[in-house]
C-alpha cells in the first residue's frame, strides 16, 4: 500500500491529465416552477450524443426550475411502454424522440388525450403531425445527407463511402441516401460501431479493395476517428467528412485531418424541447408555427471551428 | 453422436493424437481463404492478408482464454465488456489523478485479475451455472463502465491520453505495428501467435493441461483423482480476463479514448471462435491451435466480404453462411478422423460412428 501511493506520488502531475479548474457553476438556477417534464428517448446507452441532448435537457430544466425526469430505452415497445409510465405518473408533459412513429403512436395518444402536451426530438420529423405532436426539434437527416452530398461534390468528390456504423437504422440510412441525391455513386458500407478495432480492419479493407473511394462519410464522431486510423495504415487519400462532433472530432476539423462536420446541435435538441414545454405549459406559447424546427445541418469546418471548438470542449455541442 | 463419443472417451491423449481439434478447422480455414482468394482480386494481396492478421488476432487473444476456459467445462460473457473495462479503469484513473499511464496499466491489470477471480470463486462458491454469474458481470461491467465513465468526464467517451507521461511506452508494447517487406504487421498479431503457441504448450505438454481438460470432463471424477479444480477454474477464469486486459490495453492505446458502451456482443465472437475452431461447448475437448484457426476464420470471413464487395446490406447474411461452411466442414473432416479412428482401435464399433 505504501509503495502503491509512493509510486502515485512519485508519478503525480502527468502531463494531458485532468484539468483541475475551479467549478464555475451551471448558471444560476430559476425558481421552482412545479412542472414536471419527462424525457423519453430510444438511447443506447453509451452514445456521446446523447450525452449532449441531455446536457441540454438538463441545462433548460435548470434554467426554468423544472423537474425533468429522463429515461431511455433503443427498444420500440420498451420506449412506448416509458412513455406510458410517464402518462400513469401524470407529469406536465412528455418530449419523446419518435425514432419509430408507428410503435409510439398509441402511448403518445394516450398522453395528448389526458392533456398532456408532447413535443417530438431528434427523430420522426415526417410523422410528429401525425402523432398529433405539437412541436418538433430535431434535423432532417436526408436533408442533412443531401447537404453534404452537395458539398463534397462540390470539391469534387466522385465515389464517396458512406459508412453505416448500426444496422438498420432509418435515420443512417437516409443520410446514406441523402449523399447518393448529390453523389450518385455512393457506396454504402456496414461496420460493427461497438468495436474500434474491427471498424479500422474493415474500412481498411474496403479502401484496399476500392482504391477509387475519395470521401469517407462518417455518420457518427468516433467512427471518423477511426476512419483516420484506417486511412494511415491503409496509404488512402480519401477524404474524411463526418456527422456529428465530439471533442477529437472537432479537434480534427481544427486540424485538418477531418473535412468538416454536419452537426445537428443535440444540446439545442434537448434544450429547446424542455424550453418550450415549459413556455407552452407557463404562457400557452408553441414554436415552429406548425412546421419543425430545424436544428441542423449546421456545418463545422475550418472557418468557424475556432469559435465552436471550446464549446464541444465543454460538453454543449 | 460423434462427437458425445469423442468426449466421452477415457483416453484423452489417444484422441489428441488420432483426431486433433483443429483438423477440422483447418481444412474450413483452407476452403473458405481459397474461396476469397478466387472471388475477391483486393484480397490477393500482402497488405489484406495482415489486415485480415490483425483483425483476427483482436479477436483471437481473448478467444484463447474463452476456448481453454470452455474445455475447462464453464463460460465467460463478461469477456467482451472487460476489453473496454480494462482501458477505462487505466485512461480515466491516470486521468483523474494525473499520474503515469503505466501505473494505471498495472492497476488495470490487478483490477481484471480480481474481475475473473470474483467469476471463478463465485460460480466454485455457489455451483450456479458459470453462464448465469458471468452474465451478471457482463450486466454489472457494461452498467460500470457507462456510469463510472459519465462520473469521470462527464460524457461517455474517455479522455484522450495520448499526451500523458507514459504513453510512447505502453504504445510500443501494446499497440505498435512495423513494416516487413511493404506489409504493415500489428504487434498484435505476433502476441497472439505467442499466446497461441503458449496456451498451446500448456494444455498439450503441462500437469496444468491435463487438469484443465479432466474438469472439463468430469468435475467430479478430476476431483476424486485429486485434481485442484477449483484452483484450475478459477485460475482459467483469470485467464481470460488477463487476455481481456491485453486487448484493452491494445485498443486504448492504439485509439486513445474508447467509447464506454464499447465491446458488447464480442463475448460471442470469442464463443464462435472457440466452437468453430474445434472445442465443444460442453466442455473436455479442444485445443488452443483450433481456436486460433477459429479466430482467423471469423477475421477472414468478416473482411473477406468486404474485399469481395458484396452488397453490405447482406453482410451478417454472408457472414452467417461462411461460418455455417465452416463449422460444417469442421464437422465432415472430424467424422472422417473419428471414423478412421474407431476402424483402427475398435472395428466393431465403426457403425457407432
Amino acid at each position: 500500500m505504501a509503495l502503491v501511493a509512493a509510486v502515485l506520488v512519485l508519478t503525480a502531475c502527468s502531463e494531458g491529465g485532468r484539468v483541475k479548474d475551479p467549478d464555475t457553476g451551471d448558471g444560476t438556477a430559476g425558481d421552482n416552477s412545479g412542472y414536471t417534464i419527462a424525457m423519453i428517448t430510444h438511447e443506447t446507452p453509451g452514445d456521446s450524443f446523447w450525452d449532449r441532448v441531455r446536457a441540454g435537457a438538463e441545462q433548460a430544466a435548470k434554467n426554468t426550475g423544472v423537474d425533468l425526469k429522463y429515461s431511455n430505452d433503443p427498444d420500440a415497445g420498451k420506449q412506448a411502454v416509458l412513455i406510458q409510465n410517464a402518462v400513469d405518473s401524470r407529469v406536465d408533459g412528455i418530449a419523446t424522440t419518435l425514432v419509430t412513429p408507428d410503435a409510439l403512436a398509441g402511448s403518445v395518444k394516450t398522453a395528448t388525450q389526458a392533456g398532456i402536451p408532447v413535443v417530438g426530438l431528434n427523430a420522426g420529423i415526417d410523422d410528429y403531425r401525425r402523432l398529433g405532436v405539437s412541436m418538433y426539434f430535431g434535423s432532417d437527416e436526408t436533408r442533412a445527407g443531401t447537404a453534404a452530398g452537395e458539398r463534397i461534390a462540390a470539391e469534387g468528390a466522385k465515389h464517396p463511402l458512406c459508412v453505416i456504423h448500426q444496422a438498420g437504422s432509418v435515420s443512417l440510412e437516409a443520410r446514406c441516401e441523402g449523399v447518393r441525391s448529390a453523389v450518385p455513386d455512393t457506396e454504402n458500407l456496414q461496420v460493427n460501431g461497438a468495436d474500434d478495432a474491427a471498424v479500422v480492419s474493415t474500412l481498411q479493407a474496403k479502401l484496399q479493395q476500392d482504391p477509387s473511394i475519395d470521401y469517407i462519410v462518417s455518420l457518427g464522431a468516433p467512427i471518423a476517428l477511426d476512419a483516420g486510423k484506417a486511412k494511415e495504415s491503409g496509404d488512402s487519400q480519401a477524404k474524411i467528412i463526418t456527422f456529428d462532433l465530439n471533442q477529437e472530432t472537432a479537434q480534427g476539423v481544427k486540424d485538418g485531418t477531418i473535412e468538416f462536420s454536419i452537426d445537428q446541435q443535440p444540446y439545442m435538441q434537448g434544450f429547446m424541447a424542455v424550453t418550450s414545454l415549459y413556455l407552452n405549459l407557463k404562457n400557452g406559447n408553441d414554436l415552429g408555427g406548425g412546421e419543425a424546427v430545424l436544428t441542423g445541418p449546421s456545418f463545422v469546418d475550418g472557418d468557424n471551428i475556432g469559435q465552436i471548438l471550446p464549446f464541444v470542449q465543454n460538453g454543449t455541442r | 453422436m460423434t462427437e458425445s463419443l469423442v468426449a466421452g472417451s477415457p483416453n484423452p491423449l489417444s484422441h489428441r493424437l488420432f483426431a486433433r481439434p483443429e483438423i477440422g478447422a483447418t481444412a474450413a480455414a483452407g476452403v473458405i481463404l481459397v474461396f476469397f482468394l478466387a472471388a475477391a482480386p483486393a484480397f490477393r494481396s500482402g497488405g489484406s492478408f495482415f489486415t485480415v492478421l490483425y483483425q483476427s488476432s483482436t479477436i483471437g487473444i481473448v478467444a484463447i482464454g474463452v476456448g481453454l476456459l470452455m474445455i475447462g467445462g464453464e463460460f465467460d460473457l463478461s469477456a467482451g465488456v472487460i476489453v473496454t473495462t480494462a482501458g477505462l479503469a487505466n485512461s480515466m484513473f491516470c486521468w483523474w489523478f494525473g499520474i503515469d499511464l503505466w501505473v494505471g496499466a498495472l492497476l488495470s491489470l490487478a483490477f481484471c485479475l480480481f474481475i475473473g477471480f470474483v467469476n471463478g470463486y463465485l460460480v466454485m462458491r455457489t455451483g450456479i451455472p458459470s453462464f448465469l454469474i458471468t452474465l451478471g458481470t457482463f450486466f454489472v461491467l457494461q452498467g460500470a463502465n457507462l456510469g463510472l465513465t459519465k462520473v469521470v468526464t462527464g460524457s461517455v467517451t474517455s479522455p484522450d491520453i495520448s499526451r500523458m507521461d507514459g504513453y510512447p511506452l505502453l504504445e510500443g508494447v501494446f499497440a505498435s505495428n512495423f513494416d516487413a517487406g511493404g506489409v504493415t504487421v500489428w504487434g498484435t498479431v505476433l502476441w497472439w501467435l505467442g499466446f497461441t503457441a503458449l496456451a498451446a504448450w500448456v494444455l498439450q505438454r503441462t500437469r496444468t493441461g491435463n487438469w484443465v481438460f479432466a474438469i472439463g470432463g468430469s468435475a467430479d471424477s478430476a476431483r476424486a483423482v485429486g485434481v485442484p479444480v477449483v484452483r484450475t477454474k478459477i485460475g482459467l477464469f483469470m485467464t481470460v480476463s488477463f487476455l481481456g486486459w491485453f486487448v484493452g490495453m491494445h485498443t486504448l492505446y492504439r485509439f486513445n479514448t474508447l467509447q464506454a458502451g464499447n465491446g458488447v456482443g464480442n463475448e460471442f465472437l470469442y464463443i464462435i471462435a472457440a466452437v468453430v475452431g474445434g472445442t465443444l461447448l460442453t466442455g473436455g475437448y479442444g485445443n488452443a491451435i483450433g481456436v486460433g484457426i477459429g479466430a482467423f476464420i471469423f477475421g477472414t470471413t468478416s473482411l473477406g466480404i468486404v474485399y469481395a464487395g458484396w452488397d453490405p446490406n447482406w453482410f451478417k447474411a454472408f457472414l452467417g453462411v461462411m461460418l455455417l461452411l465452416a463449422v460444417l466442414v469442421n464437422l465432415y473432416v472430424k467424422s472422417l478422423a473419428t471414423s478412421t479412428r474407431l476402424l483402427r482401435d475398435s472395428p466393431g464399433k465403426a457403425d457407432d460412428a
